[in-house]
Formats: C-alpha cells, sequence, structure tokens
C-alpha cells in the first residue's frame, strides 16, 4: 500500500504552491471578494503554466493529466487563497466537451480554455428544479425545427453564465421521456446568440471571484450539431461527469481547512491571554487535533476516490460511491475547521482578516453540484444496493 | 552556447524556526523545507534566458544528496536541458573550497561557453565558491552580476556595488559569472515544464567518476572547520525616549555620539 504521490505529482504540488504563494496575495482576494469579479488575470497565467486544463486532453492543448492532478492545483490553490483559488471556476465544466463531443467542439473550444483564452459554464439548474433537475423533467426545452434546435426557458445560479463564451445547456429533447430523464440533451448555446440573455446574480456570501448568472432562452435558434453528445442522453453524462468533477471540489474545500488550520495553529501560538500563549490551553490544542484529523481523514477519502478514478474506472459505482462521500465529507469538515478557526482568531477572525473570507468561501462547497443531503443519498443508494436492497 | 549553471539544494530559514543540532556545528534539517537557493534561481533563469535568444545547451550541476533532485527536477522544469548531481559520502563536511574541487572534477571535462552561479548560498552565505572554481579552471570571473551582455570573445557584465552603484566592466569569455538576485524575473515551474523534465538526463556521479582522492574533498579537502553554531540571545534591553520632538531628538543624538556610531 502507497500513501505518497508520485515524482512528478510532487512537482506538480510544489509547483502550484509556489505560483499561488507568489501571486494568491490576501490583498487580491479582498479585492476579488468586494468586487465580485472573475480573476480574469490570475486565469490567464495560470493557463500559461498549465494549471487549467491540467486534465483536458494534450492532443488539444490540456496536460493529459489526470484528476490526482487537478486534486493537487485545488487543495494547493484554496490553501493559500480560497477566493483567488476561484479562477478554477472558469474551466468548471470544461471536460465535458473532450468526454462527450466532437473532434470539431473539441478543436473549436478546448484549445481556448487551456490558454486561458476562454471560460465556459454548464446549465442545469432552473428556477424550479435544483436537486431534482433533470430527474422530474426540465422546463427549459428544446425543439427541432429542420435543421435547428429551438430553446426556450431559463436557468439559474449558472457559474460564469455571463462570462463564458458557451454554455452547455441541459435542455429537454423529448418531453414524453418516461423516466424524463431519458429525454434530456446537452446543447451548446454561444456567447451573443439571438434570444439568450443572461442577468448576474447578487449579494452573496462567498464564492465572489466565481460570478453567478441566471440565463434566459427565448426561441433561441441553434445549429443542430451544436449537440453536445448523444440525444437524450445528456442526464446521463452529467451525472457520470459528476462522479469525477465533485473531486477537486473536495479537495478544494480541503485546501481551505488547511489553510484556516495553519493560519489557527501559528496564531495560537503568538496571541497571550492571561500571562501565556493560547496554544497552552487544553481547550485550544484539542481544538486543533480536531482540526488536523478532520483534514486528514478528509483528505484521505479525496484521493482514495481520485486515485480510484484513475486506476479502478471499471468500478463505476465504487468510484461513485467515494467521490459523493468525499465531496459530502469534505465540504462538512471545510465548514467546521474554518467555524473553529474563527472562534480560535477570535475578534480578530471575524473582524478585517481573511479569515471570514476563507469561511465564507467555503460554504459553496456543501451545495454546489449536488448539496450534502443529495452526496449522502448517493452513498446510501449503493451502500443498500450492496446487499441487493433498493432505496 | 554551452553554459553550465552550478545550483545548492538548501533549506528555506528566513521564516523558518532554526535550531542547533546536537553536533553543534550546524542546524537541524528535519522540519525545514528545502528548494533551490534563492540567487541559483536566477542564475539558472539568465542561463535559459540566454539559451532561448541565441540557442545552445543549459547543464545543471550540483554537490549534494539525493533530495537535491527535486532543485534539479525544477531547473530541468524551467528549461535546463541536462542534470549531473555529485553524490558521495566523502563530499560530506566539504567547505567552499573542497565543494569547488569537487565541481571541478566535473566541469574540466565539459565543454561550456559561460558558467553561472549564484553569488552567494542562502544558508552558509561563504560567497566563494565562484570565485574558487573560476580559480581551478583558470577563467576569468566577476560576481555580484546585474546584467549580462555578451560579445564577441568576451561578455560586459553590470555589478552591483554596495551604495547603489554599478560597475561596468569586460570579461573575456569563457568566464564565471556569479549572479545577483534581482538580475532578471525567476519564471514560475510550468506543468507543460515539468512533463517535460521527466525526458530528460539526470546523471549521478561520485569520487571514482571524478578521479578524485577521498583526502582532496570533505574535511579533510577543506581549509575551513566549523567550531561552533549557535543563536545569538535576543537583546530585550530598550530605553523609551519622551518628552517633546527636540528633546527626544537630541537625546538620540547623543546617544549615537556616545556610542561611536555618529
Ligand atoms: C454559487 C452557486 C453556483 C452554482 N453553479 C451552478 C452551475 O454552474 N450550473 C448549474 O447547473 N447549477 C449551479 N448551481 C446550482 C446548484 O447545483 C443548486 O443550487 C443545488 O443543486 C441545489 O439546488 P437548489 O438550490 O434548487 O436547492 P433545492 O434542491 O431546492 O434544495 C433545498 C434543500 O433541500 C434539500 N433537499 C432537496 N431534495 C431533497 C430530498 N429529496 N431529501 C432531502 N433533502 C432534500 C437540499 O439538500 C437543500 O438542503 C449553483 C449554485 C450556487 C449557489
Amino acid at each position: 500500500m502507497e500513501f505518497e504521490l508520485t515524482e512528478e505529482q510532487e512537482d506538480i504540488k510544489n509547483a502550484a504552491r509556489e505560483f499561488a504563494e507568489k501571486e494568491f496575495t490576501a490583498e487580491l482576494g479582498r479585492k476579488i471578494d468586494e468586487k465580485y469579479e472573475f480573476p480574469w488575470m490570475l486565469y490567464r497565467k495560470a493557463a500559461k503554466l498549465g494549471f487549467i486544463g491540467g486534465s483536458l486532453p494534450e492532443e488539444h492543448g490540456g496536460q493529459g493529466l489526470g484528476c490526482i492532478e487537478d486534486c493537487i492545483v485545488a487543495e494547493e490553490f484554496n490553501r493559500v487563497d480560497s477566493t483567488c483559488a476561484h479562477l478554477l471556476s472558469g474551466i468548471g465544466f470544461a471536460a465535458l466537451v473532450p468526454k462527450f463531443g466532437t473532434e470539431e467542439q473539441n478543436k473549436k473550444y478546448v484549445p481556448r480554455i487551456c490558454k486561458g483564452e476562454i471560460v465556459c459554464a454548464m446549465a442545469l439548474t432552473e428556477p424550479n428544479h435544483g436537486s431534482d433537475a433533470g430527474m422530474v423533467g426540465l422546463e427549459t426545452t428544446a425543439v427541432k425545427d429542420r435543421n435547428e434546435w429551438v430553446i426556450n426557458g431559463a436557468k439559474t445560479y449558472i457559474t460564469c453564465g455571463e462570462e463564458a463564451e458557451f454554455v452547455m445547456v441541459c435542455c429537454q429533447t423529448d418531453p414524453n421521456a418516461q423516466p424524463p430523464y431519458r429525454g434530456v440533451s446537452m446543447i451548446i448555446v454561444e456567447k451573443g446568440t439571438k434570444g439568450f440573455d443572461t442577468n448576474s446574480l447578487k449579494p452573496k456570501l462567498g464564492f465572489r471571484g466565481a460570478p453567478q448568472a441566471e440565463l434566459s432562452f427565448d426561441n433561441v435558434r441553434i445549429p443542430l450539431g451544436n449537440l453536445l453528445g448523444q440525444e437524450n442522453r445528456g442526464f446521463h453524462q452529467i451525472m457520470s461527469y459528476f462522479d469525477f468533477s465533485r473531486i477537486p471540489i473536495a479537495a478544494g474545500a480541503i485546501g481551505i481547512a488547511q489553510g484556516a488550520y495553519e493560519s489557527s495553529l501559528k496564531y495560537s501560538t503568538q496571541r497571550e491571554q492571561f500571562f501565556q500563549p493560547i496554544a497552552n490551553f487544553q481547550v485550544t490544542q484539542f481544538k486543533i487535533a480536531e482540526m488536523a484529523t478532520k483534514i486528514e481523514t478528509a483528505r484521505l477519502l479525496t484521493y482514495k476516490a481520485a486515485w480510484l478514478v484513475e486506476n479502478k474506472p471499471e468500478q463505476r459505482r465504487l468510484v461513485t460511491k467515494i467521490s459523493s462521500m468525499a465531496k459530502a465529507y469534505a465540504a462538512k469538515i471545510s465548514k467546521e475547521v474554518t467555524d473553529e478557526a474563527i472562534q480560535i482568531h477570535g475578534g480578530v477572525g471575524y473582524v478585517d482578516s481573511d479569515i471570514e473570507r476563507h469561511y465564507r468561501d467555503t460554504r459553496i462547497n456543501d451545495i454546489i453540484e449536488g448539496t450534502g443531503e443529495i452526496q449522502k443519498y448517493i452513498v446510501a443508494r449503493e451502500c443498500y444496493r450492496e446487499i441487493g436492497f433498493s432505496v | 552556447m554551452e553554459i553550465i549553471v552550478c545550483v545548492k539544494h538548501v533549506p528555506e530559514t528566513a521564516e523558518a524556526e532554526i535550531a542547533i543540532d546536537s553536533s553543534g556545528k550546524g542546524i537541524k534539517t528535519e522540519d525545514l523545507v528545502f528548494d533551490i537557493n534563492e540567487w541559483d534561481d536566477y542564475a539558472v533563469e539568465e542561463a535559459v534566458l540566454i539559451k532561448e535568444k541565441l540557442g545552445g545547451r543549459v547543464t545543471i550541476v550540483t554537490v549534494g544528496s539525493e533530495d537535491a533532485d527535486k532543485t534539479l527536477r525544477k531547473c530541468l522544469a524551467k528549461g535546463a536541458d541536462r542534470a549531473i548531481r555529485l553524490t558521495d559520502k566523502a563530499f560530506d563536511g566539504s567547505d567552499a573550497y573542497a565543494t569547488a574541487k569537487i565541481l571541478y572534477g566535473v566541469i574540466k571535462d565539459l565543454p561550456f561557453d559561460l558558467i553561472l552561479t549564484g553569488t552567494q548560498a542562502g544558508d552558509d552565505g561563504y560567497a566563494q565558491v565562484g570565485v574558487i572554481l573560476a580559480g581551478f579552471l583558470g577563467i576569468p570571473h566577476a560576481t555580484m552580476v546585474k546584467k549580462i551582455e555578451l560579445m564577441e570573445g568576451f561578455t560586459r557584465v553590470n555589478r552591483e556595488l554596495e551604495g547603489g552603484l554599478e560597475q561596468v566592466m569586460e570579461v573575456g569569455t569563457p568566464a564565471l559569472l556569479a549572479v545577483q538576485t534581482g538580475i532578471n524575473e525567476p519564471r514560475y515551474v510550468s506543468i507543460m515544464g515539468i512533463r517535460k523534465a521527466r525526458q530528460k538526463e539526470l546523471k549521478v556521479l561520485g569520487l571514482n567518476d571524478l578521479g578524485l582522492k577521498e583526502e582532496e574533498v570533505g574535511e579533510s579537502g577543506s581549509w575551513i572547520t566549523v567550531e561552533e553554531m549557535f543563536i545569538p540571545p535576543v537583546e530585550k534591553e530598550a530605553e523609551i525616549l519622551v518628552g517633546g520632538l527636540d528633546a527626544i531628538s537630541s537625546k538620540i543624538v547623543e546617544t549615537l555620539r556616545a556610542r561611536g556610531l555618529i
């Protein structure tokens, strides 16, 4: 049994850490947080160094790396500054293109993403459909009209929806499909297409370097060739994608927790009360021990999930189960650890500090790409399935 | 252009907690993070910039243990072409003179137009290895180099002196230049670079490969021996001056004068 990174992974970790430590200043993080701006400059710099599109295929300008490397970069970036790390949301769903797209779609979009020229978005969630989006039928529809799709409907909370050069929109293409998710397709809609509008969403708690938008589609006409993957297989595509895309989200949550833990550790040795460092109090020591244990546990689970994706992809059900466990658990402990970090810092943690920003930033991890509750359903479903019981 | 860059894998001590080891002659390194010596990072960047402009090859040489591979891989990832690590139990305890001798052992047989080193190493701060190596090789050198211009048969360099002074001089090539920080802006390691580095040569050589004798290196080959290493006690004495601005400033002047500081 091995618990070590390879030499190459170790080098990637060092490179990501060094880049983040020099570029992700707290001032920059605060500015992004205040302005609600996607950090384009950092995104382009990161792309130049290969941190964007690490797992995208080499033939389209990516690095051809895997899930473990994506996790390493997400963890290291978030450890240094959770808001600067929002640059990673620009590539959020880009891997859907090489996974399901045509050669032409790949050539058109993927190299530009790898170069940091454009960002993309994926739109599943609708005002009336979040956790059940796709499962019970979508209100956004696409109807074939000769050689075009005609899209009508609305999406919401779409990350980079306004900035994206193209959005992969989940549409109901077969309204009679039973179950309804067998009638969902993904269609690529480019920025500026007639009838396609966006409206940015704020204010919000955190995650402000990764902007959200509402999208509306009013008789938007799209060439049939913009179908991504197979017709009526869109829901299946997105679900199989989530199986591995939620793992770097877990790694990012761990990175935020790690950063908050390191600050707390240091601060507790410097802050003196009752004529001694607060690290002398057993209460503080136990907090530190709990934080470190939670982080280590979440990290083991997350890298195990990433390792499974790379080494046991044929065990699809196991990948689904462990990756859901990792995402739910990492998101949960990241909330707890950043909360405790504020407690250890006292007033300094709450007012005018970066700890409160990291605390706000990590909250989203328990909601995006399936809430913590939905992850537990998935885990439980797989647990019961193993004994032949269906829930 | 054949460029050789000598680098050292050193502990980052600037912000770390330092403790003296049990020998009393060194520091505890277990908890320290090691990386390329800061000055050497600039030397590597300069070499890669020259190569990108004029073509050629950059060879990295280090004296160190297997751990130094981290630094060598970093240099390769930044664009160097090959790396040589000089490792032998016998090299332990080498001072600047012995270290330069070990480097000479391999460099004397390599082709080169230019040798770059850092001006000094962040750990022991001797600032001598480059200079002594140039002596062994019988080539001219310049230290604290802040700018390099390559000409036919010589190089024009700017040296950074105290007080913001710069000195321009011409050095015949091949030459050894000990580079100062700030000469350029070292690039970040890219994932592309890391991937390419895996295909590059990293050679390990020992005492016998260099044709050196045991007594020529390590402590026996050194001219300097470390007596003791210690952390000076922090003095907490402070005098707080009170009163008006004039009274305070004349008191400061008085104190400095009394101690012969001005
Ligand atoms: C900042 C941000 C970025 C986002 N980015 C994107 C994006 O890029 N693309 C995209 O398509 N979507 C995106 N989303 C949407 C996100 O995926 C949804 O918010 C999420 O799936 C939850 O859906 P909902 O908000 O409708 O909550 P709901 O589904 O209404 O859930 C409300 C609560 O009920 C719980 N719940 C729901 N169903 C059950 C059940 N069966 N049993 C028990 N509890 C249940 C949930 O866990 C939650 O606690 C984003 C959201 C946010 C906030």
